[in-house]
């Protein structure tokens, strides 16, 4: 990724969306269904490249298959929704991957370097910003949701709704990070931040804050090192071949996750 | 069991605070709740008048949550389920599923709640107050509460945007002895000062006793609704519970 403007823009606008739908992804215990549902994009990328679409509009059209799928299983029957996402989205990636033609695969898989066209830009920042207001004007609504459904019911909170809407946000998001940091990646930078501030948080604007910093942080600090180890020639880096952002951010977060752990809370 | 609960004539006691001909709050009619294969509520009917505190015993298993349930439409049902116009109901449930290191504030609970409801801010401070909360326990995490003052936070949760209908299941089942008395004071306490409709399931039968206006009893094909003096005899809780029970009923 070049540190050009529009790239810039992007990356931050999907890691403060990422840091804020992490937020209710990890407290609701929904982390390997986040990790899961990042997966599913890859047949979706394949199949676009095979018929000649826009590869993320296929992603997006089947990240919102997904989050149907999750969505439907959440509502039969609580017990086997891991199983069951775990099952089906490990198949997605099995397919995904014959589909895709390989040079693409790698890309898809790990994130490219490519910086966005102005139009793709232009996309992921009002996606990335629709995914910010979203949380923040259903804020409430999720946070008693999450405490009880049966709560929120009373409450006059349409609940199944309110799923639906939030598993939308989260796919959209998961589709804004695809072309950094790939399929593999970009769960991890949704849950990541978001995990660490909820060992360190109290409060929810606590958490709120510490997850979208590290979200934020971790992408600069990533998008530095990969233009470093290009023009320092790190490990055989070059202009024409950087290190891909995705590994290199998802490394960041984790290392910052490890530290966290040792991390008392005041 | 296929009994119509409905009393053949409702007692004027029971709903003393409510207007004369004022629409019962609830009307159940030939409820039917099945989980799979498994029927847990059948064909059952009441009606529950504005006011009234209406207790709901019976063992385990017998569909005591399932009724709440359906009444709050979180579980499909079939038959009729009228709340009155206007009804806003409060709902403590049984147990939460929360970590213990969910990053909320016992302050920031409520106050999602009171914007969703569209309560004024002040709302938050009266509930605390209602129940008997310390003020230093608004900046705790909901996690670290104890079981207490965890039961006491739901039943602010619940008073938040003035209901008139408070559904409570089992209050007091993850509190001390201790804990227990108080607790079913403070909601007995703010059923009077506000003039609402209780239904509160309960395994107290010694608080039921003190408390309720009417008694609901669901259970092993049996079922029963009126006073509680003429439903808490030996015989109904023998039959209802399967073997004889002793519990402690002070005379006022």
């Amino acid at each position: 990724m070049n540190l050009d403007l529009a790239s810039l823009a992007v990356a931050l606008s999907m890691a403060v969306a990422a840091g804020l739908v992490g937020c209710f992804a990890v407290m609701r215990r929904m982390t390997l269904a986040a990790d899961a549902l990042s997966h599913v994009a890859l047949p979706g990328i394949g199949l676009a490249l095979l018929l000649n679409v826009d590869p993320l509009l296929g992603a997006v059209a089947m990240l919102l298959v997904g989050a149907l799928l999750i969505w439907g299983v959440e509502r039969r029957t609580r017990l086997s929704v891991e199983t069951v996402v775990g099952v089906t989205f490990a198949a997605a990636l099995a397919a995904g991957s014959l589909v895709t033609p390989g040079e693409e695969l790698i890309d898809a898989l790990f994130g490219g370097a490519k910086p966005p066209a102005p139009a793709e830009a232009f996309a992921g920042v009002a996606v990335a910003l629709g995914v910010i207001g979203f949380v923040v004007f259903a804020r409430d609504r999720l946070v008693v949701a999450l405490v009880s459904p049966d709560i929120a019911r009373t409450t006059g909170i349409p609940v199944e709704k309110l799923e639906l809407a939030f598993l939308v946000a989260f796919s959209l998001t998961v589709a804004l990070g695809l072309h950094y940091l790939g399929v593999l990646l970009m769960g991890s930078l949704i849950i990541i931040p978001a995990a660490i501030a909820k060992r360190l948080a109290h409060s929810l604007r606590g958490m709120f804050t510490v997850s979208v910093g590290v979200a934020v942080l971790t992408m600069l600090a990533g998008a530095l090192i990969v233009s470093l180890s290009a023009a320092r020639g790190w490990l055989g880096a070059s202009a024409a071949h950087p290190w891909p952002t995705g590994p290199v951010v998802v490394l960041i977060a984790a290392s910052v996750f490890f530290a966290s752990l040792g991390w008392r809370r005041a | 069991m296929s009994l119509d609960l409905l009393p053949p004539s409702a007692p004027p006691s029971a709903s003393a605070s409510a207007p004369l001909n004022a629409p019962p709050a609830l009307t159940v009619e030939h409820l039917q709740v099945r989980f799979g294969r498994t029927v847990a509520i059948e064909d059952l009917s009441f009606t529950v008048e504005r006011g009234s505190a209406v207790a709901v015993i019976g063992p385990n298993g017998a569909g005591k949550t399932a009724l709440f349930r359906a009444l709050i439409g979180a579980v499909p049902y079939a038959g009729r389920v009228q709340w009155d116009e206007g009804t806003r109901l409060g709902y403590v449930p049984q147990k939460l599923d929360i970590d213990r290191d969910l990053p909320i504030t016992a302050a920031e609970l409520l106050a999602a709640k009171r914007r969703v409801s569209g309560a004024p801010p002040a709302d938050v401070q009266h509930a605390f107050a209602h129940v008997g909360l310390a003020p230093e326990v608004a900046s705790k995490q909901i996690g670290s509460l104890s079981g207490g003052q965890f039961q006491r936070l739901l039943v602010a949760f619940a008073m938040i945007g003035q209901p008139n209908v408070l559904l409570f299941d089992e209050p007091t089942a993850n509190v001390d002895e201790a804990g227990q008395e108080t607790l079913n004071e403070t909601i007995h306490a703010i059923q009077r000062e506000h003039g609402l409709t209780v239904m509160l399931i309960s395994h107290d039968l010694s608080a039921v006793f003190q408390h309720a206006t009417k008694v609901l009893c669901l259970g092993r094909g049996l079922a029963c609704y009126g006073p509680p003096d003429e439903m808490l005899t030996h015989e109904n809780l023998s039959e209802l519970y399967g073997s004889p029970l002793k519990y402690h009923h002070h005379e006022p």
